[in-house]
């Protein structure tokens, strides 16, 4: 392999040739990038069940896809295909239905659901009342409801991803929370670097947006309840910033060693030039409160890119609009930026798509990718009350023209995950 | 490859249904009088399910408030990664935790059954469900009860107790996480991405949701309709294929850790044994796919496999189709095979590094545990190798090799 074609460390430099992405903002690249440079929120009402009750009525549901039996894998793996279908034209690599490389998946835990469990206990109920959940388990012996072991098996989305695009190997599905994605795309860039593959299918999928989930987190106090105007509650950086709003999306990425993209001639899209980690042993929820291992996350990932922090034009920030994550995240990257980090432009797509979950770690490489490529940096909306203790440039409201080489794309992530990658530009 | 970058195992933990850790496990398994499956017919009848030991949870997870914010599959899981920690020289060693990457291969956690059980007759008698669902969980489920179920949360407490902070990976998708997490570490491993890993999983098979998405699909093993005989509430693998096949799902916690061998060297760890090679593939499972995708992990490691002091620890669920399928494989292989499942059960996401840890056990010794079963033949000589099998009862095809260190 010749020089040029190595990272500096002497390793295959990993390239984007193919991206897709679905938010609830629309499908593709095209109609996604517009209406973030135009600060559009794809933040509503939810009209996908009763919200009687519930404290947090809003969230960034795709409700443009439909699936037969609607639950949560079934419509995780819908967009995720979706997004796939747009990358890989966008790459024109391999054939149809024959990629040339395994699948990385980052996607939600699967189980059955409540349609599921009231559909056996309306069966039991001729047995037995009140209804058991060992009466639910006699209930399915007869086999009338065997799809359900394909469709709530946790590996059935990756099975049918990569029958369907013809990866190689058996597909891996992560889960490392909010920091899913960027995990999946680490996964990739590792197998890339050590010659295992030439080329990775990437995808970030997550459509989980149902009763019982939403309820999950707004019991942990995460979710914001400012629900109207919809468009308002994500609030990244602000002081009136009240929680994350749950979201659903897909963000699919094509990597390639540059060496295999250079021989097609393929257009580079952008380069992932280095992937941080670190995990957190201080609390499942909360982030240890000296920071350190965000921020030793942070300066791994530039270690692996071989940059110092003055390198870095832009921070695409995990940005959740949760008190603490906001808190975290600032006082990391003032210890990674020093004086910098007040200047350094860190924007959040969340306060427009919301929080994507699984898919938030590709999704949010994607647009610090096409922030990179077009030279436009989208903004933080919602921002019209700073928040003092954060004083950070989070490109307020409004997108801003910026030539920037290198920037980073943070994911931190329930249960101690936090992952970092720092993405490059296309020479 | 440079022996430097062989992957050794230098720590096992290994829990289930036949006690903690390596030695328990070889009595149990080589006892004079032969092996006595454990195994529960009553809780969950009729399906059998091997039951976790009682674990000394404090040992491990010597907070009571860790203990209670994790469901059994993380307590189990947590209490399996310590033991490995301990045997490898690496708990408490925080120089070493700070660069251990972890890789776990995870399910999700229970649900709370009493609360469901009291959401269904409320759903079922209201007038308008949506809101009584709506309202039942916002009463009954609990806070914490999220986080003791959500897939990472295993690595998140293993991060939390045991303070594994390098990394903190978790694959999903029953048996293909296992064994993805361990040929993911062995390559890192053998590409220099790494030095120190900490891979496994947990599975309980104790609860009705574990007992309910495969009883969907009807790969249960359960007592012959009919018989009432205790005799025939259970039966061991090979044997359970004439009255059907099936699988008896099991309790099991496994963790491995793996590391360079110039890692171990350098901080003088001992090496249990070594991975000399393992690789997967998926299929669509129709007739003979999986067999041929075995032939041709097989025929790749074959130049290293020393036949003569070789057996096989087989993954098999004891599913019919895939069972007999390896069974044919195996025969034409002609080793002898011991399966993992009649001792441990299946154990999903754990069974792969199981198997690697009773292979990697019995290599230590230099000698094939006794027959499980009728079924399979003894091995008097001498034993250098273990090829580990794994036929997923859905997917997750993987073989590997487990030599002496």
């Amino acid at each position: 392999m010749v020089e040029a074609n190595l990272d500096f460390r002497g390793r295959p430099a990993v390239v984007v040739t193919g991206m897709g992405v679905l938010t609830s903002l629309g499908q593709g690249q095209a109609e996604n990038w517009r209406k973030l440079l135009e600060g559009v929120s794809g933040i509503h009402r939810i009209n996908r069940f009763p919200l009687s009750g519930l404290r947090t009525t809003i969230a960034g549901t795709v409700d443009f896809v439909s699936v037969e039996e609607p639950s949560a894998p079934a419509l995780t793996e819908a967009v995720g295909a979706l997004v796939a279908e747009e990358a890989l034209a966008e790459a024109g690599i391999g054939a149809p239905g024959d990629f040339p490389g395994p699948l990385l998946l980052a996607m939600p835990p699967v189980e059955m659901e409540w349609p599921q469990r009231l559909a056996a206990a309306a069966v039991a109920a001729g047995r037995n009342e009140p209804v058991t959940w060992m009466d639910l388990v006699h209930t399915v012996s007869d086999g009338r409801f065997a799809r359900w072991h394909e469709r709530f098996v946790f590996g059935s989305v990756a099975e049918h991803l990569a029958e369907r695009f013809g990866t190689k190997g058996s597909p891996i599905a992560t889960s490392t929370a909010c920091a899913s994605g960027a995990t999946a795309i680490q996964l990739g860039v590792e197998a890339i670097r050590r010659g295992e593959a030439e080329a990775a299918l990437v995808i970030g999928t997550d459509a989980s947006v149902n009763p019982e989930s939403l309820i999950r987190f707004s019991l942990l106090s995460a979710l914001s309840t400012r629900n109207d105007p919809p468009s308002a509650a994500a609030r990244p950086f602000s002081r009136d910033r009240d929680g994350f709003v749950m979201a659903e999306g897909a963000g699919a990425l094509v990597l390639e060693s540059l060496a295999h993209a250079r021989a097609r001639g393929a257009t580079i899209l952008g380069v992932v030039e280095g992937c941080g980690e670190m995990a957190d042993s201080f609390h499942r929820t909360r982030s240890s409160p000296d920071g350190k291992p965000i921020i030793a996350c942070m300066r791994h990932a530039l270690e692996d890119a071989g940059l110092a922090p003055d390198a870095i034009g832009y921070v695409n920030a995990h940005g959740t609009g949760t008190p603490e994550n906001d808190k975290m995240e600032w006082l990391a990257l003032s210890a990674v930026f020093g004086e910098r980090a007040g200047s350094l432009p860190t924007s959040s797509n969340k306060s427009m798509i919301g929080h994507t979950l699984s898919a938030a770690g590709v999704v949010e490489a994607i647009f610090t990718l096409l922030s990179l490529r077009q030279g436009v940096l989208p903004p933080t909306i919602n921002y019209d009350t700073p928040d003092p203790a954060l004083p950070l440039d989070c490109v307020p409201n409004v997108a801003r023209e910026v030539r920037v080489a290198h920037a980073i794309s943070n994911s931190f992530g329930f249960g101690g995950q936090n992952a970092c990658l720092v993405l490059g530009a296309a020479q | 490859m440079t022996p430097d970058r062989d992957a050794l195992i230098t720590g096992i933990g290994l829990v289930s249904c036949l006690g903690e850790g390596l030695d328990a496990h070889w009595e149990a398994l080589d006892a004079a009088g032969g092996f006595v499956p454990v195994v529960d017919t009553a809780r969950f009848a009729p399906w059998p399910v091997h039951p976790m030991m009682k674990l000394e949870l404090d040992r491990q997870i010597p907070k009571r408030g860790d203990q209670r914010q994790m469901e059994a599959w993380q307590r189990i899981g947590v209490h399996a990664a310590g033991l490995a920690l301990d045997a490898a020289r690496v708990k408490g060693n925080a120089a070493l935790l700070e660069r251990t990457d972890m890789i776990v291969a995870a399910g999700g956690g229970e649900r709370d059954y009493a609360a469901d059980e009291a959401i269904i007759a409320a759903v079922r008698q209201a007038a308008d469900p949506g809101a009584t669902l709506n309202e039942r969980l916002l009463a009954d489920l609990r806070p914490t009860l999220f986080l003791a179920q959500l897939s990472n949360l295993l690595a998140g407490n293993i991060s939390l107790v045991h303070g594994v902070v390098g990394s903190s990976r978790t694959f999903m998708g029953e048996e293909a996480a296992g064994t993805e997490a361990v040929r993911t570490a062995c390559a890192r491993i053998a590409a220099g991405q790494g030095e120190l890993f900490l891979v496994g999983g947990s599975y309980n098979a104790e609860r009705p949701d574990s007992l309910l998405i495969n009883e969907a699909a009807g790969v249960l093993w359960k007592r012959p309709s009919g018989s009432s005989a205790d005799g025939q509430a259970f039966a061991p693998v090979w044997q359970r294929q004439a009255v059907g096949g099936g699988m008896v799902i099991g309790s099991v916690g496994c963790f491995l850790v793996i590391e360079s061998r110039a890692h171990a060297t350098a901080r003088d760890a001992t090496p249990i044994a070594r991975i000399a090679a393992v690789a997967t593939d998926r299929c669509r499972r129709r007739p003979g796919e999986a067999a041929a995708i075995a032939d041709g992990q097989l025929a790749a490691l074959r130049p290293a496999l020393r036949e003569h002091e070789a057996a096989v620890v087989s993954g098999a669920s004891g599913v019919s189709a895939p069972t007999s399928e390896e069974a044919a494989f195996l025969q034409r292989l002609g080793l002898p095979v011991r399966a993992a499942a009649t001792a441990l059960g299946h154990s999903v996401e754990a069974a792969f590094p199981a198997s690697l840890a009773l292979a990697a056990m019995a290599v230590e010794k230099g000698r094939l545990f006794a027959p499980l079963e009728a079924a399979e033949a003894p091995m008097p000589g001498e034993l250098h190798q273990v090829l580990v099998t794994s036929w997923g009862l859905w997917r997750g095809e993987a073989m590997a090799l487990v030599a002496r260190a």
